[in-house]
This record gives structure tokens, sequence and C-alpha cells, in this order.
């Protein structure tokens, strides 16, 4: 990838990281750390792109290893997530 | 290798719905719909790696997708709302693994890349690794798997030797390219020790900041993946975590007056200890609680740490039921670092169904104590602690607490007569105005319901 223009996406994804956050209640932070912690495991696409080019016996090991780390961030990020926002509603949505 | 335009479609649109999804967890209101938004983004950009075209090992990558994912999805959709921020830890730890475990396949595969690539693989691997294994301590540590704060001895100047250590290797890895084995073995193995080493001397009460920390660099770790890859949907969501993911841990270190690097680097224990008390505590019974609150006009429910682990949430908002029934005007104040992460208290009391506008934050009721006629506290302890305000021999000094003090009385529920996490002893509760329920959260709360209900 061109290097110079990774520069202006890492720029610009950090500057939309401090904004997104930036304005959120303190209620919706262990979620949201939660939340930005499902995100991550989008780690999972880059580990199965380097396994799906694997040859060696090590780099299938490494390689599977890491879809399955991926796989578990992304996995567990997401069930923890959403059963705590399912628990959040204001009194007008009753229990 | 280009690409076919319907993977880079997938992984566009995944990057997409991201940003969608983490703006829309940004407001209670469209929360929920927020983590959905996101998930869509995951499995999109999940099926559009498997159209890549020539992908080999097809069958290895579902076996490890099916495998990862079944265990974290069945543990993470048993794990009780209290045990919630070790799992986060756990998580997040697996994702710098994986981030660590890229880089080291494409130093087996041994490609040349240019100095930059290599480079950003090797930080990558850095961070991913240290994230990795520091994220394992700091589950064992809230799990209570490991209770005790290790402090080897000269630990600042072990941590820096070990850091500069790991960076050395990582730069001759940088420098000698192509990676000779036996260096990138080290430069692993000290990445991962380092992590240990860094993590175990931090004590319970900090690890919201710590886990914090790693989930930020777990994103960045993951963005320079994404750069050695040449995958900007990895770019851009790792970057925006480790950004939003910064700020997240800046925002809490603030709260608890404890700049990040105190955090890391000096045990509370070693920062002083603060002012003797003088005094006695005076001991209350469930009963007198009871009827003080049922004839109040305002009552603000000060939660803590002691409250998640009683499981006592449920009977509280019981409680609280009963005495809005009575026409007590009941509220909830949350300290920022109240429980174990930031916010731990407010998923809690949604689980037991409390509006969440009846919760208020530090700002918000600060002022309102003073006109409070009880202030219940029921497991919290630093976070009330006036020392913070007067006392600048106190560890805790400068923290903004809650200002329970001013409520015309104050009632603690505790288990015993020992001081806080941070191990500070609390003038509060030899106040004039204060009085002691002692024992476990839950049953309290219940005998407390029991008189309630007898009063009518």
């Amino acid at each position: 990838m061109d290097p110079v223009l990774t520069l202006y996406i890492f720029m610009l994804a950090a500057v939309a990281g401090f904004e997104i956050i930036a304005r959120v209640p303190v209620i919706l932070h262990t979620p949201l750390m939660s939340g930005s912690n499902f995100i991550h495991g989008v780690v999972v696409v880059g580990a199965m792109i380097v396994l799906g080019s694997a040859d060696s016996m090590l780099e299938k090991a490494i390689g599977f290893f890491a879809v399955a780390l991926g796989a578990a961030n992304a996995a567990g990020g997401y069930v923890v997530t959403e059963r705590m926002l399912a628990m959040f509603r204001s009194k007008g949505e009753g229990k | 290798m280009t690409l076919p335009a319907f993977v880079q479609g997938a992984w566009f649109a995944g990057a997409l719905f991201f940003i969608f999804g983490l703006k829309g967890m940004s407001s209670p209101a469209s929360a929920r719909r927020g983590i959905i938004v996101a998930g869509y983004g995951m499995l999109t950009a999940i099926a559009g790696t498997f159209l890549i075209p020539g992908l080999q090992n097809i069958g290895l990558i579902a076996i490890a997708l099916g495998l990862g994912s079944a265990v974290a999805w069945l543990s993470g959709a048993r794990v009780k709302m209290t045990d919630m921020p070790q799992m986060v830890a756990i998580y997040n730890g697996m994702g710098g693994g994986a981030a660590a475990a890229i880089a080291a396949v494409e130093f087996v595969k041994g490609d040349t890349h240019d100095l930059a690539t290599t480079a950003l693989a090797v930080l990558g691997a850095l961070i991913g690794a240290v994230s990795f294994t520091g994220s394992c301590i700091a589950w064992a540590k809230l799990q209570g798997v490991l209770r005790k704060a290790v402090r080897l001895p000269a630990q600042n100047a072990l941590n820096v030797l070990l850091a500069l250590g790991t960076v050395a290797l990582g730069l001759a890895t940088v420098m000698l390219a192509p990676a000779r084995p036996e260096l990138v073995c080290a430069f692993f193995a000290l990445a991962l020790i380092l992590g240990l080493v860094v993590t175990l001397p931090i004590g319970g009460a900090d690890m919201p900041v710590v886990i914090s920390l790693f989930n930020a660099f777990t994103g960045l770790a993951v963005g320079f993946e994404g750069y050695v890859l040449g995958n900007p949907a990895l770019i851009i969501a790792g970057i925006v975590v480790g950004a939003a993911g910064t700020l997240l841990t800046q925002l809490m270190a603030k709260a608890m007056n404890r700049p990040i690097s105190n955090i890391l680097f000096v045990p509370m224990a070693a920062a002083g200890s603060g002012a003797a008390v003088e005094g006695e505590q005076k001991e209350i019974g469930a009963m007198d609680v009871a009827a003080l609150m049922r004839y109040a006009d305002r009552v603000i429910i000060v939660p803590g740490y002691g409250m998640a682990v009683a499981h006592a949430q449920h009977k509280v908002w019981e409680m609280t039921e009963l005495l809005e029934e009575a026409g007590v005007e009941v509220k909830f104040a949350i300290h920022p670092v109240a429980g174990r992460m930031p916010g731990h208290m407010n998923v809690l009391l949604a689980e037991a169904g409390v509006p969440y506008d009846k919760i208020f934050d530090l700002d918000e009721i600060n002022g309102e104590f003073a006109q409070a006629d009880v202030a219940l506290v029921i497991g919290a302890n630093d976070v009330v602690n006036p020392a913070a305000r007067s006392d600048k021999s106190s560890p805790i000094y400068g923290m903004p607490i809650l200002n329970a003090d001013m409520a015309r009385n104050v009632i603690v529920v505790k288990r015993g007569k020992g001081s806080g996490y941070s191990g500070v002893e609390n003038a509060l509760f030899y106040s004039d105005n204060c009085q002691m329920l002692y024992g476990d959260a839950q049953p309290m709360a219940g005998e407390i319901i029991q008189h309630l209900k007898a009063m009518g």
C-alpha cells in the first residue's frame, strides 16, 4: 500500500475514534469499551488472509492459532456487548 | 495482489458498518442497534474474505473460526454480569494475540518487505504480545485466580530493561531482514514476558484503566498488522479503536486522579497511607435504616464494588421500588470508577431493571447530596472518602469524590471494618452523621425490604 496514503487513513481513523468517544455519557463507557473490543476482533480477517496463504506446517499452526484467537475476540466481544446493551432501557420502555 | 471488487467491497462495507455501529453505541437509545450493525459488518467482512480467489486451507480456517467463536460465544453468554470486566479483558487479550500471531506468520514466511512495513509488523507484534499476556494477568486478577499484586525487586528497572531489550531485538529484526528465526523467537518471548511483568504488580483497583489501555493497544496492533497485510478495513477498525481506547483510558485515569504513568509504575501502597483517623464507627440495624429511608424525602444510593460481589443489585432495586411507592425520591449516584470498569455499576443496575434516567454521574448529582436526607453507600469506599478533598498526605488526594458526607444521614453498608481497595482509611465512616450497617449487601438489602414491607 502507498505509505503516504496510509498515513492519511491512520490520521482520519484516529480523528474519527476520538470524536466518537468524546461525546459519550459515562454510563456507556463499559459497553463502549466492550464494543470497541469487539470491533478490533476484525483482526480475524487478517488472520484468515494469513492462514489462507500459509504453506509450511509452522505457518499453518500459527495461522490456525491466529484465526481461533481472532474469532474468539470477535464472537466473545459481540455477545458480551450485546448482553450489556440489551439491558439499557428508559422508564418509558417498561421492564 | 489485486483482489476482486466483491472482496474489497465486503471489507469496505465492514469498515463502514463498524464506524456507524460505534457511533450508534455512543448514545443509550441507539446503543443496541449500534452493536448489531457492527456485528453485520463483521459477518460481511468475514464472508468477503472467504471469497478471495485461491484462498488455501479453507477447511482449517473454518475449523479455527468455529472453534474460537463457539468457545467464546458460550462463555460470553453464560458469564454473570458481575464478571463482565474480566471477560472483556480476556477477549481483548485474544485479539492482541491474534495480531502478534499474524506478524509471526509473516516472519516465518520470510517475504521481503520494505523497511516501513517490517517496522510496523514488529511494532504491532510487540504491542499485540504485551496486550495478550497483560490481559491474561488482568483476567486472572479480576477472576480472583491471582490475588496478590506481585512486585519483583527493582520492578521499574526490570520493566525498563525488558522493554529496551524487546525494542532492541525488534530493531534487529527490522534491520537484519530477512529475519533470523532465533532472533524472532527471542523477540516474541521477551515481548510476552514484558506484558506479564508490567501487569503483575498492578493492583486490582487500577485494573479498569489497564484493561482499557490494553484495549487501545490491541486496536493499534490490529491497525499496524492491517498495514502489513495491505487491508484498509483492519487499519481503520484498529486505529479507530486505538484512538477511542486511548481517550477512554485518559478519561478513566482522570476520574481516579492517577496519571497513567502512576498506575503503571507506582504501587498504591508506596504512595503513602494518609493521616490516621480517630474515633469510633457507629453501628445501626437494618430496621432503623428502613425507617430512616421510609420517612425521608430524598435518598441517594451510592453503589460500589461491594454491591457487585454480593450480587445485590436486584434486591437494591426492589428496595428502591418500595421506597418510591412510599413517596420517597430515590436516585443513584455513580462514581466514574465505581466497580471494576467505568460504567460497571450502570450495567449491573440496568441488569436489575433500574431505568437509566434514575442514574446520575458525579457532576450531575454532587450538588444534591446537601439536600438529601439519606445517602446509602452500598459497598463503596474510596469514592466517598472525604480525605480525597482535604488530606494532602492521602494517596487518593485530589480524586473527585461523591459528596455523600454532605447528606443529613449517611448509611454505609459494608462487610467489615477494614479499609477500602486502595488500603486507605475512610474518615467518612467515623464522622458524626454516618452510621454503619455491617453485613453482606444482599442479605442486608433483603432485611431492609422486609422491614419496609412491614411498615407498609
